[in-house]
């Protein structure tokens, strides 16, 4: 069992959706669809494109987040780095196909809670984009 | 009763404080002294500073002799680093809305 305090924080959400693997990764891929569910964008499913995922800015956020095509293997995974006020995390979606659609996974990775440099920017910093996040979240009820 | 995110965003939002906190995280323990000649401010500001990162848990003192030692308790971040949880209710939010964008999306 590895110390809670060296492991590599993720989190994992996953669905089953009604649909081919085709149209889900559409909505994953193309800059108009991805705005729809997600944030506004300039999207390309090109490796090592570098894009922004913007929501309003807040008050202690400008509502960016800085991003890096990582993976792009079309109907199966994407995965892009997800970087905003000084932490780093990776987004990664996964589609697999079954009897009666896809499974959708998606898991972000996060920094390494006992390195003592993600302290000032990141820890303090992330608290704030979620503050920020629950805000707009819940302005969105 | 303010709480514990309430103290600890309080107390890390002051710059100076701050800026004291992430001293003792990057370099380690040290005495008020030490401390004030780099901080910019009075060695009773410093002091102040230190009592109130003390009272929310952040730092701990040693007396040795005459001196005091300060060093960092990042445990005390816990609560605001809870992020996986918020991330994870950002994202089923987001699915959702993914979700509903398939229902309308031809195929």
């Amino acid at each position: 069992m590895n110390e809670p305090a060296a492991e590599t924080l993720s989190v994992i959400v996953e669905r089953e959706v009604p649909y081919p693997a085709e149209k889900i990764w559409r909505a994953l891929t193309q800059p108009h669809l991805i705005e729809e569910w997600l944030m506004r964008n300039d999207f390309k499913p090109a490796v090592g494109h570098n894009f922004s995922l913007r929501m309003d800015p807040q008050p202690n956020w400008n509502g960016v987040i800085d991003c890096r095509v990582l993976v792009v293997e079309p109907n199966k995974t994407l995965s892009y780095a997800w970087a905003t006020l000084g932490l780093e995390t990776v987004v990664t979606f996964t589609l697999t196909a079954t009897a009666t659609g896809t499974h959708l996974r998606m898991e972000q990775r996060g920094f390494r809670p006992d390195q003592p440099q993600n302290y000032q920017g990141a820890r303090y910093g992330w608290q704030k984009f979620f503050a920020s996040l629950e805000q707009v979240l819940a302005r969105m009820k | 009763m303010p709480s514990i995110h309430d103290v600890l965003f309080r107390t890390l939002g002051d710059p100076t404080r701050r800026a004291i906190f992430e001293r003792l995280c990057r370099e380690g323990e040290q005495t008020v002294g030490a401390l004030t000649a780099r901080a910019g401010v009075s060695q009773p500001a410093v002091s102040k500073h230190l009592g109130v990162l003390k009272h929310a848990g952040l730092v701990r003192d040693r007396h040795e002799g005459r001196e005091t030692h300060y060093s960092a308790q990042p445990g005390a971040l816990a609560p605001l680093i809870d992020w996986t949880k918020q991330m994870a209710g950002f994202w089923r939010n987001r699915f959702d809305k993914l979700e509903d964008l398939l229902r309308r999306m031809d195929q």
